[in-house]
């Protein structure tokens, strides 16, 4: 038999409903897998090998059926898990275990897919490299000595290291997006309201968006389907039908994009970005035409203000969604030892359990908001957050989607950008501007710079994710899959 | 530390004129909490009525309650207000350990209602009090602190949490300042709560009982010298029923004269009133910050009623409580002041049904008004909550009326209603209460006594009739109290040939 790590998760599926592998087999092919090499790797947080197994026991004995059903999916750790750890990768969280599911959580046990267990992150996903997890950096598959991105890492790592063929990733700034990018696999993030947030420990509430991540456009597409929808626990859910994602990569595969306009945004133009990266850029782009597409320069004037608004408002926002971690309901509590007030408690349970990137962005973030400061920041950067979205709006009259490259440069080495948050924020350059707008973008791999993988963004106007699943199929059709070396 | 003398009140308001302002919150009597599916119910065991939602687990998400929004714009409406088109809750950010999420879910520039107004009559005189604003926001839970000598946070050992009430919606109704009421600010400002908690009741949205915390008011009161600019003002909590109101205000004011006369400053600072002393102490402040960083609560998205909706809800709502009040006084036949009181004892409604089910509107209202207004007041109880239904009281005035009870044996009846014995006829058949009106039984009772009282007898044989009185006590012993009064007296004169 061929080894089961390497399919695809469509493959798998049909495998599994054919009989001709059970969905035991399967997820103990990936558990074996994660044994073996996530040791290197550090992909996960915590697997659960008993869960997994007994989720796919009861797929093959036909509980449950569905499209991706025994498929097993690595979950980041982010995302609420009823009895298994979720720590959001943070010494604040360490040992807490969720009463409760996440809807999106709810949504893969109710498809049948075996979840291995949780993966590694940012703290409270703020990052793009992992290096700030509190239990240590994931290692890309493709060079172990570098960055996965971020803050997905893990999830990321997971499917480039065959640990598992599906993962669910958060988007706030680019965290589906850039790790997908710099491990050659596929991230995307739907329109904010499009999946839940329920269960997902907030981090940038106006922001933050679940999505899939696959290592092929067909399978993201199907994992895309399983978790989107309306939830009514997320007053920010839309209430409406879910565009046929998976129709439209199937589409977008037959390599015709006929009549398809791409628009090619002025402002990022060599914006930063690594020669290498704009290369395979390129190169892409000039297949995507030879598919039939179009492609025509836009001006989106206020990208250029994108990140320092977002460096206001997800700030703010976490100030105050990470104001709950006080030692006093659940998690960690330092110096509880009868001489301190609770007060001091409070505060001595933040300094110990919070790390550097997160003390950093809720100092800004308290700044941001607080009086006398507010108009001049937080509110300041609502305004270019409505410029943007006009940007996005006036583009999307021109064009059918949006395509940059997912990230300017690749997977750098550990250390090289830590000492200097800017450098470590311009990562996500062309990602935040859909998060700002709301819209759904999708990060395809698209070449190789020196020997470490490009990803080629794609951004759709809100509820057309549909489109951006096109394209991207389209391309991952005329330019294939990257494959890491052997671990 | 130097004593000052205190003004007496009148000496006060002589030569300061007062400004007061009241912020009044609102517990709404919504079946499930305002974000989350948990109940509502009071009382309840610590922390079991809470969910990851109210707790604030990680992760969890607000999903706002539609009753709660019905009910505050009801509430707007009742107090004349515009109804914002479209509004934003915020997140008012503080730390402290009642309040789950370290933020409390609120309104702040954009509230849902505002711009009102409610008309109170006192001494016959109407002052129109303007409303700012009304808003929704969450309650927080309840903190205990154990093993300190006060029971407050300051030498305690341990702070225990209950989050049953967090997360029950609140309406804060907010006055727009209040001046030139003069010496009647403190009669005003009871006034307007209680014309405030009348309002709500008749909305059926809030039991509004100052005693359980559902109705809690802060009154905030400045002075300042004629002609001269609003003073600071000072905002006094724990206010806790409408008599409080009254002494809070009255006990501020003339600790800000005796401040003001020495030459002082008046602190703004929140101040504690005490029900026992009758007067305030600074407080000590709850929140640490007093930067509350709000900010658009971007969980939640915002709230945009629809103005049909709106308006279909204005021409539902119930007739004023004033306009009712005026109505009942010309159909019950009493006075202002009678009606005043009624209205204080929370028995407009109790009565108004009782009637309906037969009584008359005297009978009614002295039963609620007398002994079970009796009872209410000393259980610390709502009128409503002491044990009998109108129908009951309606039912026990037939019995009266009909001469089945008299007036002492209709209070026992009642004892027994009360105690949950059952229906007045059901009490009075258990307990054999009825008025005896067997004439052969009491024609023995009345030969009885006259026999044994000759020289009462004779007396009245010639003439003083008066002396009667003697021997109907002496049959009543003998009935027990069962016989009516005026057949013995009767009878009586009649066996000895009087009458
Ligand atoms: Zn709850």
């Amino acid at each position: 038999m061929s080894d089961l790590t390497r399919l695809s998760a469509a493959d798998l599926a049909s495998r599994i409903a054919s009989r001709e592998v059970s969905a035991v087999e399967v997820a103990t092919a990936h558990l074996d897998r994660i044994d073996a090499v996530d040791e290197r790797v550090h992909a996960f947080l915590h697997v659960d090998r008993e869960g997994a197994l007994a989720a796919a026991a009861a797929v093959d004995r036909g509980e449950i059926t569905g499209p991706l059903a025994g498929v097993p999916i690595a979950v980041k750790d982010v995302v609420t898990t009823k009895g298994l750890p979720t720590t959001a990768a943070s010494k604040i969280l360490e040992g807490w275990t969720p009463p409760y599911d996440a809807t999106i959580v709810e949504r893969l046990k109710a498809a049948g897919m075996p979840i291995l267990g949780k993966t590694n992150m940012d703290e409270f996903a703020m990052g793009s490299s992992t290096e700030y997890s509190a239990y240590g950096p994931t290692n890309n598959p493709w060079d172990l000595g570098r960055i996965p991105g971020g803050s997905g890492g893990g999830s990321a790592a997971a499917l480039a290291a065959y640990e598992a063929p599906l993962a669910i990733g958060t988007d706030t700034g680019g965290s589906i997006r850039q790790p997908g990018a710099v491990t050659g696999t596929v991230g995307a993030k739907p329109t904010y309201g499009g999946t839940s947030r329920y269960g997902l420990i907030a981090f940038s509430s106006s922001l933050d968006t679940p999505g899939p991540c696959g290592r092929t456009v067909e399978d993201t597409a199907l994992l895309h389907a399983v978790i989107a929808g309306h939830d009514p626990r997320d007053s920010t859910s839309i209430p409406q039908p879910v565009p046929d994602v998976v129709a439209a990569a199937r589409r977008g595969a037959t390599g015709d994009l006929t009549g398809v306009k791409l628009g090619l945004v002025k402002e990022f133009a060599g914006d930063g970005s690594e020669p290498g990266v704009l290369a395979a850029f390129r190169e892409s782009l000039e297949a995507l035409v030879k598919l039939g597409a179009e492609v025509v320069e836009v001006s989106c004037p206020h990208f250029q203000y994108a990140l320092p608004a977002y460096y206001l408002i997800a700030p703010s926002e976490c100030s105050s969604n990470l104001a709950r971690f006080d030692g006093v309901r659940y998690g960690l509590r330092s110096g509880d030892d009868g001489s301190r007030s609770l007060e001091e408690v409070m505060s001595l349970t933040r300094d110990e359990g919070f790390g550097p990137e997160v003390k950093r962005r809720i100092i800004l973030g308290t700044y941001a908001l607080s009086s006398g400061y507010y108009d001049a920041y937080y509110g300041q950067a609502q305004k270019v957050r409505t410029l943007i979205t006009r940007d996005f709006q006036a583009a999307f009259e021109q064009v059918d989607v949006l395509v940059s490259p997912t990230t300017p440069f690749v997977a750098f080495p550990f250390g090289s950008r830590t000492s200097d948050p800017y450098q470590m924020y311009l990562a996500d350059l062309f990602t935040i501007p859909t998060n700002l707008y709301g819209g759904p973008a999708i990060s395809v791999p698209c070449g190789l710079s020196e020997g470490l993988p490009v990803g080629f963004q794609i951004m759709a106007p809100t509820l057309a994710d549909d489109r951006m699943y096109r394209v991207a199929a389209a391309l991952e059709s005329a330019v294939g899959t990257f494959t890491p070396p052997a671990l | 530390m130097t004593t000052i003398a205190l003004p007496s009140y009148e000496d006060a308001t002589s030569r300061y004129e007062t400004v007061i302002g009241l912020e009044t919150h609102v517990e709404l009597g919504t079946q499930t909490k305002m974000f989350c599916g948990c109940k509502t119910d009071f009382g309840a065991e610590p922390n079991t009525q809470v969910c990851p939602v109210c707790l604030a687990l990680p992760g969890a998400l607000p999903a706002m309650n539609g009753a709660a929004i019905e009910a505050t714009i009801r509430i707007g409406l009742a107090l004349n207000c515009d109804i914002a088109e479209w509004c934003r809750m915020a997140r008012k950010n503080y730390f402290y350990p009642d309040m789950p999420k370290n933020f409390q879910t609120s309104q702040y520039d954009e509230p849902l209602c505002v711009d009102g107004h409610v008309d109170v009559v006192v001494d016959g005189k109407e002052y129109r009090i303007g409303i700012e604003r009304v808003h929704i926001e969450e309650d927080t839970g309840k903190t205990l602190h154990v093993g300190g000598a006060t029971g407050r946070i300051h030498g305690a050992t341990e702070s225990l949490v209950d989050y049953n009430r967090a997360g029950i919606p609140l309406v804060e109704i907010v006055t727009k300042p209040v001046p030139g009421l003069g010496e009647l600010a403190p009669e005003v400002a009871k006034a307007y709560v209680a014309e405030l908690r009348d309002i709500i009741r008749s909305l059926g949205v809030s039991d509004v009982r100052m005693e359980q915390g559902s109705l809690r008011c802060d009154v905030n009161t400045s002075l300042n010298k004629p002609g001269e600019e609003w003073g600071t003002r000072t905002e006094t909590k724990n206010v806790n029923s409408l008599r409080s109101v009254e002494r809070a205000v009255r006990s501020e004011v003339i600790r800000q004269a005796g401040v003001l006369d020495g030459g002082g400053k008046i602190t703004q600072e929140t101040r504690h009133f005490h029900e026992d002393r009758g007067d305030t102490s600074p407080g000590r402040s709850k929140e640490t910050a007093t930067d509350y960083r709000y900010f658009p609560e971007p969980d939640l998205v915002p709230i945009a009623p629809d103005p049909a909706w709106v308006a279909q809800l204005k021409s539902e709502l119930p007739e004023k409580p004033s306009t009712k009040r005026a109505r009942l006084r010309e159909e019950w036949g009493i006075s202002e002041l009678d009606m005043q009181s009624v209205a204080n004892a929370g028995a407009v409604e109790l009565i108004e049904e009782t009637i309906a089910a037969g009584a008359s509107p005297a009978g009614a209202r002295k039963w609620w008004m007398g002994e079970l207004a009796r009872r209410a007041n000393e259980l610390g109880i709502e009128l409503s909550a002491a044990g009998a239904t109108p129908a009951q009281v309606a039912a026990l005035q037939k019995l009266v009326d009909e001469g089945k009870l008299n007036d002492k044996l209709a209070r026992t009846v009642l004892e027994g209603v009360v105690a949950g014995e059952g229906d007045p006829a059901e009490v009075m058949a258990a307990r054999g209460l009825e008025v005896v009106n067997d004439t052969g039984a009491l024609t023995a009772a009345v030969d009885e006594a006259i026999a044994a009282n000759p020289d009462i007898a004779d007396k009245i044989r010639d003439g003083k009739v008066a002396a009667a009185g003697a021997l109907v006590g002496a049959v009543m012993k003998t009935t027990r109290g069962q016989a009516d009064a005026k057949t013995v007296r009767e009878l009586i004169l009649a066996r000895l040939g009087v009458s």
